[in-house]
C-alpha cells in the first residue's frame, strides 16, 4: 500500500528531525549555562565602576565631559545585537523589528553597527547605512572586542559624526525569558545609586586628579556597557534556542503520535479490506 | 582600627580576588604605592604592572593591565582590565608575545605601531616577571 509507505516515511523523517532538535537543545543548555555564569561574573565589575563614577561625578563638573554633552539629534547610530545563528524563536526577529521601528523616525539620519550574522544579513538587503558589521563574534568574545567597538563609537561621537548612540539587544531575564532592551549609550547617562550610598562623603586623594580619573573611568564605562550587552545577548540567545528547541522536540513527538495513529488506522483498514476480499471470494466459490 | 584590609580585584570577566589581606602594593599611574590598614582614602588610575598582596607572610602576585584603585581605610577595590594571578599566567604565550614585540620594535615603523609594540612588550615583561614569583606549593 503506497499510503502506508508514505506515512512510514514521514514518521521516520520527523524522528530524525527530533533527534537533531533534541541534540541542539542539549548543546544550547550547556552553552547557556556557561553564558549565564559569565553574565553573573561580570556584574561586580560593572557595579563597582558605576559606584565610583557616581561618587566622582558629585565632586567634579561632569557636564564638561564630551561623552556627556547632549546635542540636537540629527544623526543617530544604532548598535543592533543579534545572533549568528537562527533557530532560536523570535530572538533575532524581535531585535530586527524593534530596530526597523526606530529607523522609521523622520528627520534623523541613521547608521548601523550590526553584531551577529542574522541582523547583518537582514539590514544589508535593505537600504540602510551599515557603518560596520561584526559577524562570528559570539563564538568566543572577550572584553577586548567590546573595547574595540567602544573606541569606534566614542570617536564617532566626539568627532560629531553622530549625535546619539543607541543599543538594541536582548537582555537576559531567565532561561525562558528575554527582555528586548533599547538603551541610549551616548550621551552617557551617569549611573545613579541609592541615596544611602551618596550620603557618605569621603574625601579622597586623587592621582592624577579627580577630573582625569573621572575621564578615564567614563571612557571605560562605555566599553563596559557594550561588553555587558554582549554578554546579556549571548546568554539570551542560548536560552531562547534552548526553549525553542525544547518546543520543537515536543511538537515532533506530538506529530509522531498523530501519524502513528493514522498509520495504524490505515493498516487496519487495509487488513479489513483484504479479509473481506478473501471471505467474499470463498463465498463466491461455495455458491 | 581593623588590622586587615579587604582586597577586591575585579576584571570585566570575573572577580579575581576577594580576601582579607595585611598589605597591598599596586602600580599607580604616578608610581607604585603600598597600602596598609588605615590608609587615607585614595583614588588613582593604574598602569601596567605588578600587584602584590600579603596575607600571613605569604606574598602573592598578579599581573595587571590598566585599571583603577579605590582605597579606603579598611578596603581596597581594584578594577582591572586584566588581572592574572601568577599561577594562571601562560609563560610560553608571554614569551612569544615578548619576541613578537621585540621584533617589531627593531623594525623602523610608524609611531603608532611603535607605541603599540612598546606596550605589548611591557605587558609581556610584566607577565614573565610575575610568573616567576609563583608561590610554590599552591
Amino acid at each position: 500500500m503506497s499510503s502506508l509507505r508514505i506515512i512510514r516515511r514521514r514518521i521516520n523523517s520527523i524522528k530524525t528531525t527530533q533527534q537533531i532538535t533534541k541534540a541542539m537543545k542539549m548543546v544550547s543548555a550547556v552553552k547557556f549555562r556557561r553564558a549565564q555564569e559569565r553574565v553573573i561574573a561580570a556584574r561586580p565589575y560593572a557595579y563597582r565602576m558605576a559606584e565610583v563614577i557616581s561618587r566622582l561625578a558629585k565632586r567634579t563638573n561632569p557636564e564638561a565631559h564630551p561623552l556627556l554633552t547632549r546635542r540636537a539629534r540629527e544623526k543617530a547610530l544604532l548598535i543592533v545585537i543579534t545572533a549568528d545563528k537562527g533557530l532560536c524563536g523570535s530572538f533575532n526577529s524581535n531585535a530586527i523589528k524593534r530596530t526597523m521601528a526606530l529607523l522609521e523616525e523622520d528627520q534623523v539620519q541613521f547608521s548601523l553597527i550590526t553584531l551577529g550574522k542574522k541582523g547583518t544579513g537582514y539590514f544589508k538587503k535593505r537600504n540602510v547605512v551599515i557603518k560596520r558589521e561584526y559577524i562570528d563574534l559570539f563564538r568566543s568574545f572577550s572584553y577586548k572586542d567590546a573595547a574595540a567597538i567602544g573606541r569606534e563609537v566614542k570617536e564617532a561621537y566626539i568627532q560629531g559624526e553622530v549625535d546619539e548612540v543607541i543599543m538594541v539587544y536582548n537582555e537576559f531575564v531567565s532561561a525562558m525569558q528575554q527582555r528586548l532592551t533599547t538603551k541610549t549609550l551616548l550621551p552617557l547617562a551617569l549611573p545613579s545609586l541609592g541615596e544611602g550610598e551618596g550620603g557618605e562623603f569621603i574625601e579622597y586623594i586623587y592621582e592624577p586628579s579627580a577630573s582625569q580619573v573621572l575621564e578615564a573611568l567614563l571612557n571605560r564605562y562605555v566599553e563596559v556597557q557594550i561588553f555587558h550587552a554582549l554578554l546579556e545577548s549571548a546568554a539570551s540567545e542560548h536560552g531562547a534556542r534552548m526553549t525553542a528547541m525544547d518546543a520543537a522536540t515536543e511538537n515532533a513527538s506530538e506529530m509522531i503520535d498523530r501519524l502513528t495513529l493514522l498509520l495504524n488506522k490505515a493498516r487496519q483498514a487495509a487488513i479489513t479490506k483484504e479479509l473481506i476480499e478473501v471471505v467474499s471470494g470463498a463465498d463466491a466459490l461455495k455458491g | 582600627m581593623a588590622d586587615k584590609i579587604l582586597l577586591e580585584i575585579v576584571s570585566p570577566e570575573r572577580q579575581v580576588v576577594k580576601e582579607l589581606v595585611d598589605e597591598v602594593t599596586a602600580p599607580g599611574i604616578e608610581g607604585y604605592f603600598g597600602v596598609l590598614p588605615g590608609h587615607t582614602p585614595f583614588l588613582t588610575t593604574l598602569k601596567i604592572g605588578e600587584i602584590a598582596y600579603k596575607t600571613d607572610n605569604i606574598t602573592r602576585y598578579l599581573a595587571l593591565c590598566w585599571g583603577y584603585a579605590e582605597v579606603e581605610p579598611d578596603r581596597v577595590v581594584l578594577l582591572a582590565e586584566t588581572a592574572e594571578p601568577a599561577e594562571e599566567i601562560d609563560i610560553e604565550r608571554a614569551e612569544r608575545a615578548r619576541h613578537r614585540a621585540e621584533d617589531r620594535l627593531r623594525q623602523k615603523t610608524e609611531e603608532l605601531d611603535f607605541e603599540r609594540a612598546r606596550i605589548a612588550l611591557e605587558r609581556a615583561l610584566i607577565r614573565l616577571q610575575v610568573a616567576s614569583k609563583r608561590v610554590s606549593g599552591l
